[in-house]
C-alpha cells in the first residue's frame, strides 16, 4: 500500500489530466445541451494535450530550441538539456485540428438549431419521433 | 442517466489512475518518450536542417507529410463549415429567421482595435518568419494574423472586414496555402529528389543543401500561415453570422 501511494505521488502530473478527462467524459455523456457536449469534448481534448506535453518534460531541461543558434554544430549537443520535441510537434498539430473540428461541430449545431429550433437533445429526439 | 454517466467516468478515472502507475516518473530524462526518436532529432536537426528550433525542424521537415495533410484538414474544415451554413440565394429569400440588430459601435473599442490590429499583424509576420529561432511558425503566425481580422470584425462589424477581404479571396488564398505547400513538394520531385525533400531546392536558391532545407521549411510555413489565416477568419465569419455574412455578432 505504501508503495502504491509512493507511486501515485510520483505521477501527480497524471492526476490533472485524468481529472480533466473524467470531467470531459462526463459532460459528453450526461449533458443534454449540444453546446455543453462540445465543451466537454474540448475539455477531453485538452486533457490529452496536457498528457502529451507533460510526457515531454525532462528534469532540469529547457524548451526544445538550441541555445547557440547558427554555428552551433561544432559543439556537442546535450540531449538531456532540452525537452523532447516530438510530443510538442504532435500536440501542435492536434491543437489546430481541434480548432477545425470545433468549428465543424459548432456549424452542425447551428444547422440543427435552424432545423429543429432547439439544441436540447431530448427535445430533438421528441421532434424526430413525431 | 446522470448517475450512470458519473459512474462510467469514475470507473474510467480509477482505471487510468491505476494504469498511469506504469508510466515513467514525471520529468525522468530516461523515459521512453525521450530516448528513441526525440534524442535523434535533438542531436541531428541542426546539422541536417540548420534550424535551431527542433519543433519547427521536426514539424516541417522530418514530419512534412503530416503537416501538409494537417493543412489540408484545416482547409477541408473551412469548406465543410461553409457548405453546412451558407444558403443559396433561392433558399435565403424565404424562411430566414430575423437576426438580432447590432447596436452602435463603441468609439473606445474601435480606436483601441485600430491601434492593436497593425501591431498584431506585424507580430504575426514576426512569429512566422522567426519560427526557426524562437517559438513560432506557420500555425501560430497564421492564427495571430487571423485573430487580428476577427478583432476587427468584433470591434466594427463583419461587413467592414469582408469588404476588405472578400469571401471569395479568402477561400482562394486558403487553397493557395495548401497549393504552396504541395507545390514545394512537387518542385523537389521535379528537381530529382523525393516529395518534400527540400535539399533539392539548393540548385534553385543557390545555397548549400542544408540551408536549402531551412529555406524550404520557411516556404511551407508561409503556405501553412496563408491557409490558417483565411480559414480562421472564414470559420468566424460563417459561425458568427449563421452563414448570412451580414453584420455578425
Amino acid at each position: 500500500m505504501a508503495d502504491f501511494i509512493q507511486a501515485l505521488l510520483g505521477h501527480y502530473n497524471n492526476w490533472a489530466f485524468i481529472l480533466l478527462l473524467m470531467i470531459g467524459f462526463y459532460a459528453m455523456i450526461a449533458k443534454n445541451n449540444l453546446i455543453k457536449k462540445v465543451i466537454g469534448m474540448s475539455i477531453f481534448q485538452t486533457a490529452i494535450i496536457l498528457f502529451y506535453v507533460s510526457m515531454a518534460v525532462k528534469k532540469n531541461s529547457t524548451i526544445p530550441i538550441l541555445d547557440h543558434g547558427h554555428g552551433a554544430v561544432e559543439h556537442a549537443i546535450d540531449v538531456a538539456a532540452y525537452a523532447s520535441p516530438l510530443p510538442h510537434v504532435l500536440m501542435l498539430t492536434a491543437i489546430v485540428v481541434g480548432v477545425a473540428t470545433l468549428g465543424v461541430a459548432l456549424a452542425i449545431i447551428q444547422k440543427i438549431h435552424r432545423t429543429y429550433d432547439t439544441i436540447e437533445e431530448d427535445e430533438i429526439m421528441e421532434i424526430i419521433a413525431q | 442517466m446522470k448517475v450512470i454517466a458519473a459512474l462510467f467516468s469514475i470507473v474510467l478515472g480509477v482505471v487510468l489512475l491505476v494504469a498511469a502507475n506504469d508510466l515513467p516518473i514525471w520529468g525522468d530524462p530516461e523515459s521512453p518518450v525521450s530516448v528513441h526518436l526525440s534524442s535523434y532529432f535533438i542531436e541531428h536537426s541542426v546539422e541536417q536542417t540548420s534550424v535551431p528550433n527542433f519543433v519547427t525542424a521536426v514539424l516541417a521537415d522530418y514530419r512534412g507529410y503530416d503537416t501538409m495533410f494537417e493543412t489540408a484538414v484545416i482547409f477541408c474544415a473551412g469548406i465543410t463549415v461553409m457548405t453546412i451554413l451558407r444558403r443559396s440565394h433561392r433558399l435565403r429569400k424565404k424562411n430566414v429567421p430575423p437576426r438580432p440588430v447590432r447596436e452602435g459601435q463603441d468609439i473606445i473599442i474601435c480606436s483601441a482595435a485600430r491601434l492593436i490590429v497593425p501591431m498584431m499583424q506585424l507580430f504575426a509576420l514576426y512569429v512566422l518568419a522567426h519560427g526557426h529561432h524562437s517559438p513560432g511558425g506557420g500555425f501560430q503566425g497564421g492564427v495571430i494574423f487571423g485573430a487580428s481580422f476577427i478583432l476587427l470584425a468584433l470591434a466594427y462589424d463583419l461587413k467592414t472586414v469582408l469588404s476588405r477581404l472578400k469571401e471569395k479571396t479568402m477561400m482562394l488564398v486558403s487553397g493557395l496555402g495548401v497549393l504552396v505547400y504541395a507545390g514545394i513538394g512537387v518542385l523537389c520531385l521535379f528537381l530529382g529528389g523525393n516529395f518534400l525533400d527540400y535539399s533539392r531546392l539548393a540548385s534553385i536558391l543557390q545555397v548549400t543543401e542544408i540551408e536549402a532545407r531551412s529555406h524550404g521549411i520557411l516556404g511551407v510555413e508561409v503556405g501553412v500561415a496563408l491557409t490558417v489565416t483565411c480559414i480562421m477568419l472564414s470559420l468566424y465569419a460563417d459561425l458568427a453570422s449563421g452563414g448570412e455574412m451580414d453584420e455578425g455578432l
